[in-house]
């Protein structure tokens, strides 16, 4: 066995070494000497080309079988539509039973009204109702279609006109809410990749806005005019070559979440210097501020054609519902065919948009109506100043007078049922109606909360001496009956 | 779906190719008719970027005048349209006192409750005189009134949920209410020819969306499963909620949601559904409670029925209705019940009057006539204008008639020469919907007579011939025929 074995192997060898030294393996070719090794040493080169040409070995993709995904959707449990029910959650704000005037009827009961944002008296005023008698009579309640397809009244267009006059400006355009005007209006011109820089006291009409506009958001410090200069100055340091990117600065003129007002000159003098539009909204100040109630740019002296954009929802002086946006001609006619509020939504009911002209028509009838606000507004400032407890953290000639507790008492909640509790007392017991801030879940804001009253130049002294007095008296009592 | 004849896409994509290539040409001479004159930005980026607005400057401003009407009255049945002219080939319009009036086909009146109404408006002017236009205050604060708590609970009773809240204007429900109900983390199947509302209110709340193909209930199975198998993006976890949101009626197409079948997948998948009943609220069903009476659906499936008052009952505003636990958590946490103007007074007043008559609870025999008279309407017209040839999409029973043109040219010739015989029509186009399907909608409602419904057929008939629409062969007479054979003999 062994020796066949040994015969096999050396006839193997002779075999290859007879091969390896057969007359062409002594050629020499180009002048390179062909030695058997050079056939093995070729034979080895193509091993390696040919495992480098293969691919790396991977694990076949299997995807998931019926019976997988029938188990995967059986298995899955959802989270239920809405979290368990609080206690806070069973609120029920009261109900009025009369219009909302400087005297409303509450559960039978006559009180003073501090929560309607009604600045010029103009609730039950009798022209407004008149012509929005003679408006329901002829055109209906409703105006049952968007701008585009035949829900163009001409009431619309002359309201639009109308605010245009009053204002100033070229142009304006109606929207048929007062909140969809300001979350519509910021995404039609602000887009992806845009900066803007926005104050972080904003209410969350301007929020939900800037979050649909996709655009680069930087918050400053609420009203802090330092803080705004800082932030221009590091976006123009970072941004320097950006020629078609957009840049706008979004204030409130008076904030709805504390009652501050934006220094209109200083905004003017930053945007010119670093060329940033302004966008203004202005809600509370609109039949406010000024000597004839123009706004914000009227208080300041500014010219009315330095704001790019100005909007304002029409539910506080005016006293009817809606909003409008004004500016140049320019920025007008873009919104009437890519403002999603304006072209998906029907239009305003004629009703308040005939309200709206004459609101504007008794304002500037009787600028006298804003004069009597600031007065108004200065007697309840110096009435409510000496409580203890309470600061007023609002500007002293804002139509929203803001009071903050002094200590605040450790965290939010406590906060407010503190403050709660002295509303409540208030209006059981004084009959004055007053409001606590209420934040939402989705609101961003993170600036203290307090009691709010809302100012009107329908309000008569002894009103106002009545809500002083009343809140004096809750506040030290309650906060003795804490400590 | 719409099928599109080859010869008809050819044509559009023709004219459409040609007005593009207008439109540069006159782009390209007017940089060089601005490169002389002075630029007066100073350092401003401009509002537009020269190629985003394209299609409104070169396409849309051409055919502005079909767009936009101005009227002077109700938008009834017959209602005044202010004429309009321009100096500058389109690119503003000045109004004249001049007024032509004309059949309304357009306006979303379903009901007839667009004008003076004999009994809502008396009511309607008594509850200005007592609450005044405006409450001047959110919902929280003080702009609850007596009247806002019965409007809810009225509401609630006529739509079939325990509990309904009321906002005033349909556009911010939808905006407001998706973030609140499901945010990051959550998936939102949504139809692909939902309303502009509800994608914004879906990209608002930062959950996942998907898009399922337009009343396909076999997609949207498809989509669950691969979206359940597959998890979060990236992170593979499972969702924490899915919702998916379908619309009573469609208003570009005119067609009915198919509820039965997706609320059984929903059910068996564990999603919620959102129903938006924008358009069938009041305009179907037979005591015109909308779809799930049409269709026959229990309302305890559907999770949260959403609808707009502004076409059925002739105001504005909108609601949710569902449980009562659902509806007291959004008066929590609702941004638009926190921060946003309570429902108008007299706006409130009218819906609750209209819910009334509809119901028949006023004493008379007027809800249940209109609602007879709107289906008769709108099937009657629908019929005709099939049996005419003209391509009409949507299903019976529904209010909303589109027809087809495809062509872009076809847009104002349509409009412009239904306008001079007295009709007024609604023309959409893109970007409302894809760029080849242009098309006439017409909204049928019950204050449209017999006469007025022939009168826009005849006219119709006319301006098809003249337009070049009737894509399908017209059915021939059977009077003619008769004739034929009697004379034959």
């Amino acid at each position: 066995m062994a020796s066949t074995v040994l015969h096999i192997v050396n006839s193997t060898l002779e075999w290859v070494t007879l091969a390896l030294d057969t007359p062409s393996a002594r050629a020499v070719v180009f002048g390179v000497h062909i030695g058997g090794h050079l056939f093995v040493e070729g034979l080895l080169l193509v091993v390696i080309l040919f495992l480098l040409s293969q691919k790396s070995y991977k694990p076949p993709k299997r995807p998931l079988t019926k019976k997988e995904i029938d188990e995967l959707c059986e298995e899955w449990v959802p989270e239920p539509l809405i979290p368990p029910i609080t206690e806070e959650m069973q609120y029920e704000p009261p109900v009025l039973e009369s219009a909302a005037g400087p005297h409303t009827i509450i559960n039978g009961k006559e009180v003073v009204n501090f929560s309607s944002a009604n600045y010029l008296g103009l609730i039950g005023h009798e022209k407004l109702l008149e012509s929005c008698t003679s408006a329901l009579e002829k055109y209906g309640v409703g105006s049952c279609g968007p701008r585009q397809f035949y829900g163009t009244i001409d009431v619309h267009l002359d309201c639009e006109a109308r605010i245009a006059k009053f204002l100033g400006t070229p142009d304006s355009i109606l929207y048929s809410y007062g909140l969809s005007t300001i979350f519509s209006a910021i995404p039609c011109f602000c887009k992806k990749g845009d900066i803007i820089v926005v104050d972080e006291g904003v209410h969350w009409g301007i929020q939900n806005g800037l979050y649909l506009s996709r655009s680069t958001i930087v918050y400053f410090k609420h009203n802090d005019m330092e803080s705004l200069q800082n932030t221009l100055e590091k976006i123009t340091a970072e941004n320097k070559r950006a020629k078609q990117l957009r840049r706008y600065i979004i204030v409130e003129a008076i904030y709805q979440n504390s009652g501050q007002i934006a220094p209109l000159n200083e905004i003017i003098r930053l945007k010119e210097k670093y060329r940033f539009r302004v966008l203004l909204d202005e809600s509370n100040s609109f039949g406010v501020l000024g000597r004839s109630g123009k706004g914000l740019t009227e208080y300041y002296g500014v010219p009315v054609d330095k704001i790019d954009i100005i909007t304002a929802a029409m539910g506080h002086a005016l006293a009817t519902e809606g909003g409008f946006c004004t500016g140049s001609a320019r920025v007008i006619d873009h919104q009437r065919l890519s403002s999603s509020g304006y072209v998906f939504s029907a239009s305003l009911p004629p009703y308040l948009a005939s309200a709206a002209i004459t609101a504007i028509d008794v304002l500037e009838g009787n600028p006298a109506l804003v004069a009597k606000l600031k007065e108004n507004i200065a007697i309840l400032w110096k009435g409510l100043s000496n409580i203890r407890g309470l600061s007023i953290a609002s500007h002293p000639e804002s139509p929203i007078v803001f009071l903050r507790l002094e200590k605040s008492k450790g965290s939010v909640k406590d906060d407010l049922k503190l403050l709660e509790q002295i509303a409540d007392c208030a209006l059981k017991e004084d009959s004055v109606f007053v409001v606590v801030t209420k934040r939402s879940t989705l609101d961003k804001c993170r600036l203290p909360v307090g009691i709010k009253l809302f100012v009107s130049a329908a309000h008569s002294e002894s009103d106002m001496f009545k809500a002083c007095e009343s809140l004096k008296r809750f506040t030290e009592s309650l906060l003795s009956n804490y400590n | 779906m719409i099928a599109i004849p080859y010869l008809a896409a050819l044509t559009t994509y023709f004219s459409y190719g040609l007005l593009f290539a207008f439109g540069q040409i006159r782009d390209f001479f007017r940089k060089i008719l601005d490169w002389s004159g002075s630029n007066n930005l100073q350092g401003y980026a401009p509002i537009c970027v020269a190629h985003e607005d394209f299609y409104v400057r070169r396409l849309y401003l051409r055919i502005q005048d079909c767009f936009g009407r101005p009227i002077t009255s109700a938008p009834d049945a017959w209602f005044d349209v202010v004429e309009r002219y321009s100096n500058d080939n389109n690119k503003t319009l000045k109004r004249t006192t001049n007024i032509s009036r004309c059949l309304n086909l357009g306006s979303y009146n379903y009901l007839g409750f667009a004008a003076a109404d004999e009994y809502c408006t008396p009511r309607v002017i008594e509850s200005l005189r007592k609450y005044s236009p405006s409450t001047c205050s959110s919902r929280v604060d003080a702009g609850t009134t007596a009247l806002h708590n019965e409007l809810e609970k009225c509401v609630a009773d006529f739509v079939g949920k325990p509990a309904a809240i009321v906002f005033g204007m349909g556009y911010v429900t939808n905006s407001a209410i998706l973030p609140v109900l499901i945010g990051k983390g959550g998936l939102i199947i949504s139809d692909s020819l939902n309303h502009n509302s509800i994608v914004n209110g879906a990209r608002g709340s930062g959950a996942t969306i998907r898009v399922f193909q337009h009343n396909t209930p076999s997609h949207l199975e498809e989509v669950l499963r691969e979206q359940l198998a597959e998890g979060q993006p990236r992170t593979h976890r499972p969702w924490k909620k899915i919702m998916v949101i379908v619309e009573g009626i469609y208003s570009m197409e005119g067609d009915l949601c198919k509820l039965p079948e997706i609320i059984a997948i929903c059910k068996k998948y564990k999603a919620y559904i959102y129903l938006d009943e924008a358009h069938s609220i009041g305009a179907v069903g037979k005591t015109g409670k909308g779809v799930c009476e049409l269709l026959g659906v229990d309302t305890a499936d559907v999770d949260i029925m959403m609808g707009t008052f502004t076409k059925s009952f002739g105001s504005c505003g909108g609601y949710i209705a569902g449980s009562k636990e659902l509806i007291q958590y959004l008066k929590y946490t609702c941004p638009a019940h926190l921060y946003a103007t309570s429902i108008s007074p007299p706006a409130a007043e009218q819906i609750k009057s209209s819910i009334k008559v509809i119901l028949g609870e006023d004493g008379s025999n007027r809800g249940p006539q209109k609602l007879a008279q709107i289906r008769e309407n709108s099937n009657f017209f629908r019929s005709e204008l099939q049996k005419m040839g003209f391509e009409v999409i949507g299903d019976d029973d529904s209010p909303v008639v589109p027809i087809m043109l495809y062509n872009p040219a076809k847009i104002p010739a349509f409009s412009r020469e239904c306008l001079k015989q007295n009709v007024a029509v609604v023309m959409v186009a893109f970007p409302a919907t894809p760029l080849l399907l242009a098309r006439v909608r017409v909204c049928i409602s019950a204050s449209h007579t017999k006469e007025d419904l022939v009168k826009a057929l005849k006219v119709f008939d006319q301006v098809g011939d003249l337009v070049g629409i009737k894509y399908f062969p017209a059915e021939p007479d059977k009077e003619q025929e008769e004739d034929k054979i009697v004379k034959l003999d």
